[in-house]
């Protein structure tokens, strides 16, 4: 036991001992004495108060980075930076600008650091960031509602037409939720490494995704099948709104952060488009729990589960959450979705048998799934 | 540099938004939109364009208060033809400056100033400019004047190789208010990184006998001149993060200098300006002065106006001339100039005379 721990410890020490000799000792310096200082900066959140913009800077580099001078609509304006130099790795600086924005239009910010390099940041439509009072949440949990909740309910009212369908359509159903879960997760894909993008290098957003989505996936698949057996039925249903759900959350997020930073064009059809393009989700939710006998209140959990995180999202994103925790939400939600689709494929392939699984409407679900989404999301 | 998002192409998030905005603005204004019907100015300090903080001019070694007065006449002798002689030693330096407060640009100079020393002569002397490059670039002085290929400054041993020397002997003409400048390739970034001086040719007036009172008044040190204000303004700019684009335009390198701190002006005694452009990268830059109307001599070539009471004009780069103008009748206070493209104005190209 003693040796055990001492080889473990060895490591450690000899580790410990190679940071110390690169800190002190300093080796390296002598490459990089000569370099500019190297300079990355993120705006990752913006905040719009009457007559003031808000920024928070993401900084990171061999120097602490200094915000020297301020642009609003290339014109230098007065500012104010707390704290005055952030620190070199991993700082956060705070930007206050005295400027008489105006509503709905754009307006481009430029800061410029010490060395004279620019961060730019584009406000695309200048909308006051949402003060949460009683009324503004509850328009805006009335926003996360439609987004999310009210079409997955909808979805679900089409759960007694799948009570007496037979074996080749069941699985035709099933396999045309696995195309919208996977037409989802692709969306979801894209939309988090979109925002993952936007991180600052050191932070490694893209990564942090992925990893967020292989662990979310592997801990839902553990955890569902924790008794032994694969979940099918209302425990099947559940994930699947647990992963709807994550996804809403993320959603709701980059909904709030719209709303927040966005566009107001006041188009009805665009709310039909989406109400259309989320029912889908509940269709999909109703599908394995087709030979059960659910009580009421399950239905409402199942709606709950996946339309409610919208709501959660749609507030927190008003309040400009930083780019890095979208993406991590909408990792999670990527995760989830994946574990879904794996239980749903795995569940076709239990009740197909053995080469059944790609069989004409199994085939014809997935794509069915896939094209209905596609086309509904043409709507939005 | 992160943070920009792309304005092109299908984003689901933008259209969500839109249709959570729209579901947001339906049923009644919100919180957010009162709110926003109350942003109006803020009204800090001039409307709040300024730059935050002081350039340090020691540190820079040059102050743009004392550029605007300074004009260096070299050392004066007479030649054994009779002729006058007017030397100076010139020297280029990598120079790193604050070029407004906190950043930091690395340029080049003339004497460690930027715009490099403004060399004034009388037309018709002998000119002997002796210029040594300490930089570490191949730099030359190009001079916007009468003379022969070879002091031109563009090839041969009148273009300096780091460490080496070249002395340039010109005749001082035309008369006017000229200028000089690096013309070592990539030209752009040789102008614009510093390296301009402006170069004056004061009338001889004896030679002018049909406006010699004019000429008089043009040349320094005589009695006439004495009763002007003659200042030297360069209108230049610099593009910090070297995209080809300037963040800040300003008149002699510092932008708002004479915004906080403006120019003081004796209302009786009448004002000259030694006007250049060397702004790089945009095509033109400009003078408007507030509550005032000017005669402007292009180039200084000519003892007549060529432009009479205009109160802007244009000019392209290395554009020069000279303007005049009069307090006399004005009441004292603080009168504004700048430039009269808005966004050079707004950044940094905004002045104050203070007329007492």
């Amino acid at each position: 036991m003693g040796s055990t721990r001492f080889w473990l410890g060895l490591p450690v020490v000899v580790l410990a001992l190679i940071v110390a000799l690169l800190l002190l000792w300093r080796p390296l310096d002598r490459l990089t004495q000569e370099a500019p200082p190297v300079e990355e900066a993120a705006i990752e959140r913006v905040n719009l108060t009457p007559g003031m913009i808000s920024l928070d800077v993401r900084t990171d580099g061999s120097k602490p980075v200094v915000i020297a001078q301020a642009q609003v609509d290339t014109a230098y304006r007065v500012f104010t930076a707390t704290p005055l130099a952030s620190g070199a790795r991993l700082g956060l600086t705070r930007i206050d600008i005295p400027y008489p924005w105006i509503e709905g239009e754009a307006h481009h910010i430029a800061l410029l650091t010490a060395t004279g390099a620019i961060i730019d940041h584009t406000i695309e439509v200048a909308t006051a960031t949402p003060i949460l009072s009683g009324a503004s949440l509850g328009l805006l949990a009335a926003v996360g509602l439609l987004l999310g909740a009210v079409p997955v309910a909808t979805g679900l009212l089409a759960w007694p037409a799948m009570r007496s369908l037979s074996r080749p359509t069941m699985n035709f159903l099933l396999a045309l939720t696995v195309g919208l879960l996977a037409f989802l997760l692709i969306d979801t894909i894209g939309e988090g490494l979109e925002e993952a993008a936007e991180t600052i290098g050191r932070l490694r957003g893209t990564v942090l995704f992925w990893v967020m989505l292989a662990v979310t996936t592997l801990v839902l698949l553990a955890m569902g099948r924790a008794k032994g057996v694969a979940p099918e039925g209302l425990r099947l249903a559940t994930f699947i709104a647990l992963g709807i759900g994550l996804h809403n959350l993320g959603e709701g997020l980059a909904v709030g952060a719209a709303l927040a930073t966005g566009s107001a064009a006041l188009a009805t059809f665009l709310v039909i488009g989406f109400t259309i393009h989320n029912v889908t989700e509940g269709i999909g939710i109703a599908v394995p729990i087709a030979d059960e006998r659910p009580k009421f209140m399950q239905f409402a959990g199942l709606a709950a589960l996946a339309g409610f995180p919208a709501i959660v999202g749609t507030v927190l994103g008003t309040q400009a959450v930083s780019p890095l925790w979208i993406a991590v939400c909408f990792g999670v939600g990527a995760g989830a979705i994946l574990q879904v689709i794996i239980e749903v494929g795995a569940l076709i392939l239990r009740r197909s048998g053995p080469g059944q699984w790609l069989s004409t409407p199994v085939a014809a679900g997935v794509t069915a799934g896939l094209g209905i989404m596609y086309a509904t999301a043409l709507l939005v | 540099m992160t943070g920009t998002r792309s304005l092109t192409g299908f984003d689901r998030r933008k259209f969500l938004g839109r249709v959570a905005a729209a579901t947001a603005l339906l049923p009644a204004v919100g919180d957010a939109a009162l709110a926003q019907q109350a942003s109006g100015h803020a009204g800090h300090d001039q409307g709040g364009n300024r730059v935050v903080g002081e350039v340090d001019h020691a540190t820079n070694g040059f102050d743009p208060h004392k550029i605007l007065w300074d004009f260096d006449v070299g050392t004066v002798s007479t030649q054994s033809d009779g002729r006058q002689l007017r030397e100076w030693t010139i020297t280029a330096i990598d120079h790193e400056f604050e070029v407004a407060p906190g950043i930091k640009f690395a340029g080049w100079s003339y004497n460690g100033r930027v715009p490099g020393p403004t060399l004034r002569c009388t037309e018709g002397e002998r000119l002997r400019i002796r210029f040594i490059n300490s930089s570490s670039h191949p730099h030359s002085m190009h001079f916007h004047s009468i003379h022969p290929a070879r002091m031109d400054g563009v090839s041969g041993p009148s273009l300096v190789a780091p460490g080496g020397e070249f002395t340039y002997e010109l005749d001082a003409k035309p008369f006017g208010c000229h200028l000089y400048h690096c013309h070592a390739i990539p030209l752009k970034r040789h102008i614009h990184k510093g390296l301009y001086g402006v170069f004056i040719v004061d009338p001889d007036p004896t030679r002018h006998p049909e406006a010699s009172l004019q000429a008089e008044s043009r040349l320094m040190g005589s009695p006439e001149n004495a009763k002007w204000q003659e200042m030297v303004m360069v209108m230049n700019a610099f593009d910090t993060n070297f995209d080809d684009e300037n963040e800040f335009y300003c008149v002699n390198s510092i932008p708002f200098a004479y915004f906080d701190k403006p120019i003081r002006i004796e209302k009786e005694r009448p004002v000259r300006i030694y006007l250049v452009n060397i702004t790089e990268f945009d095509p033109i830059n400009s003078v408007h002065v507030h509550a005032n109307f000017f005669d402007f001599y292009d180039h200084g070539t000519t003892l007549t106006p060529t432009h009479r009471t205009i109160d802007t004009v244009m000019m392209c780069q290395a554009q020069r001339g000279i303007i005049e103008m009069s307090f006399a009748d004005h009441e004292p206070g603080i009168y504004m100039f700048h430039a009269h493209q808005s966004e050079f104005a707004e950044l940094g190209w905004m002045s104050h005379f203070e007329v007492v």
